[in-house]
């Protein structure tokens, strides 16, 4: 499967990163690349194979429900952009009107 | 006694007899990193300050007779990829520029309890992707041997600190190889800890079914005693396995491979095997027969394809972790001027803030988890997990050990395959198929490839919670090549001396 430039402005817009039209050039053709080389793994025969996500094959772990100290409002914000009001401030999420 | 040159085993027993102090200890370090660091640039921040200040209380405390943990007094660099109360921790990325964690990794928090002094923070590839340190925001180490070359990644600063005599030990994370690579090109020891025998809490997430925290040191068993000290099951990661540590400084004080079988993986050489890389590997074979061990061979058939099933399940694991990269709670925030939106400022943040390696990951693994791909691209490649942890089980049903090269070829230099990825990635070849199965794996030196003088690494893979059987064979390679070439390896780095 080939990728093209177009596709990968669509995948950047996507993962909200605004790329450049350098950058667009430069990375479209690598991950073209890329993506042909890691298609390698459609030789392999895996009818039947079930999948693996994670090798430890645990499953629904839980620990202890007891109360344990957590940030305070003051540290939890301390490394925020911006703060208003005891809150991260954040830049609008709806349009204007 | 020259402080920064004998080994932690070493500095601990000359701190517990009360030869040196942890102060002492800790300048000479922080010595030698002045000295050094504008050369190596191993550390992206040296915590001064906090070090002199928790080697003072260890020296306190050895003075009133409290107890004091295994490794009291005795530096260790952290990769800058943990959470750290007190210090930055940036991953090597401008996104996290300046930040200032509220917690403390559990790793760091176990180093605290064991009493070692965290130095400072090393550099990476930005957010642990990369084989080099090219893709650190903050520019490349050098490796000690070669200052031209590159130190191996992305815990290449880790393993750059320790060959350079900056820290005895230090803590790196492994997703596909960033341990066990910069070990080997640094000529030092690396392991990559079974999947769950050490904690990921505080570790800033790249692929999270892969990552991996542990450690690096100058020699087998001071790896084995950092390995101890960081591992055991965190209730704080789900993914932690509750059973005991294997006994991992015991092995390596053992370090007796008679009557154990190893297996040499036959699909780890050949094309793309640097020629003095696969002497010096078959040299490590001869000895380990030569002590005792039952040598065969053993072919594992899907481990060709472990590096293309890695290229889409680590990519797909990163473009969802650094989602949380959003420029709205912490790190860097672009272009918020009143006008634009919480997308838009998003997008500009993530393009300022982020690295051309990281990018094109995002976007490769966004791209495999689409709909009307996800079967063919990552759907195949955990499939395809599946079937190297079968071929690593019919392995371990021979034989107690694997064994490889660990990696294709020396350090490249600094600058050759930067703009290359898949050159890059091919630097990881033999140390992918542990990590996608979650075994444990070490690479210990065994010698200079003829040819351009630079450390190679022998690469010894375990079963799941085996761990101990790694130190058990790295350790009796160690010491008959040591008697072989009449002192360490890395006494022959000669990258600082120029």
């Amino acid at each position: 499967m080939p990728i093209t430039r177009d596709e990968v402005a669509h995948l950047a817009r996507l993962a909200r990163i605004a790329l450049s039209d350098e950058e667009l050039d430069h990375l479209a053709p690598q991950l073209d690349q890329i993506i042909t080389a890691v298609a390698q793994v459609q030789e392999v025969a895996a009818e039947g194979i079930p999948p693996t996500s994670h090798a430890t094959g645990l499953t629904n772990v839980f620990r202890d429900d007891e109360p344990i100290p957590c940030l305070s409002p003051a540290a939890a914000l301390d490394q925020a952009p911006a703060v208003e009001q005891q809150r991260f401030k954040v830049p609008r999420i709806l349009p204007e009107d | 006694m020259e402080l920064t040159r004998i080994t932690a085993a070493e500095l601990s027993a000359a701190l517990a007899a009360g030869q040196v102090s942890a102060t002492e200890v800790t300048q000479a370090h922080l010595d030698r990193i002045a000295a050094v660091d504008d050369r190596v640039h191993a550390f992206l921040h040296v915590a001064a300050d906090s070090a002199l200040a928790r080697a003072g209380q260890v020296d306190e405390k050895r003075r009133t007779g409290e107890p004091l943990g295994p490794l009291a007094g005795v530096p260790v660099a952290v990769k800058d990829v943990f959470t750290t109360i007190g210090l930055p921790t940036t991953c090597g990325s401008r996104i996290l520029e300046g930040w200032h964690p509220p917690y403390d990794a559990t790793i760091a928090q176990r180093l605290k309890q064991a009493g070692a002094i965290i130095i400072g923070k090393t550099n990476m590839d930005e957010f642990a992707m990369g084989s080099s340190t090219e893709n650190s925001a903050f520019g490349p180490s050098h490796n000690p041997w070669d200052l031209d070359k590159i130190p191996g990644g992305s815990s290449g600063g880790s393993a750059a600190a320790v060959a350079a005599y900056e820290a005895p030990l230090a803590i790196g994370t492994d997703t596909g190889g960033s341990i066990r690579q910069p070990a080997a090109v640094c000529g030092i020891v690396g392991t990559k800890p079974t999947y769950g025998g050490s904690s990921r809490y505080g570790v800033v997430a790249f692929a999270s079914s892969l990552d991996t925290p542990g450690p690096l040191g100058r020699t087998v068993l001071d790896a084995a005693l950092l390995h101890e000290a960081i591992s055991g099951h965190d209730p704080m990661d789900s993914t932690s396995i509750d059973a005991p540590v294997p006994p991992v400084v015991a092995a390596a004080r053992e370090a007796d491979v008679s009557g154990m079988r190893i297996g040499v993986v036959t699909d780890l050489s050949g094309d793309g095997y640097q020629p003095g890389v696969l002497s010096r590997f078959a040299e490590a074979v001869e000895l380990l027969e030569s002590l005792g061990a039952k040598v065969t061979e053993v072919s594992c058939p899907h481990f060709k394809y472990a590096l293309p099933a890695y290229y889409l399940i680590a990519p797909s694991e990163c473009s969802s972790n650094l989602a949380r990269f959003d420029a709205m709670r912490y790190g860097l925030r672009v272009g918020d001027d009143g006008t634009r939106d919480a997308e838009e400022v998003m997008a500009l943040t993530r393009a300022a803030g982020f690295g051309a390696e990281v990018k094109r990951r995002i976007i490769l693994g966004t791209s495999a988890l689409s709909s009307g791909y996800y079967d063919a691209y990552y759907g195949k490649a955990q499939q395809v997990r599946t079937l190297i942890i079968r071929d690593f089980d019919a392995a371990f049903g021979q034989v107690d050990v694997l064994v490889s090269p660990a990696t294709p070829t020396t350090a490249f230099p600094i600058g050759e395959r930067v703009d290359d990825p898949m050159a890059m990635y091919l630097a990881d070849l033999c140390t992918i198929p542990s990590d996608l199965a979650g075994n444990a794996a070490i690479s210990v030196p065994c010698g200079l490839a003829p040819e351009d003088g630079l450390p190679v690494g022998l690469q010894v893979m375990a079963p799941a919670l085996a761990d101990d059987r790694l130190y058990r064979v790295a350790a009796a390679a160690e010491a008959a090549f040591t008697d072989r070439w009449g002192q360490p390896l890395l006494t022959q780095a000669k990258g600082l001396d120029q």
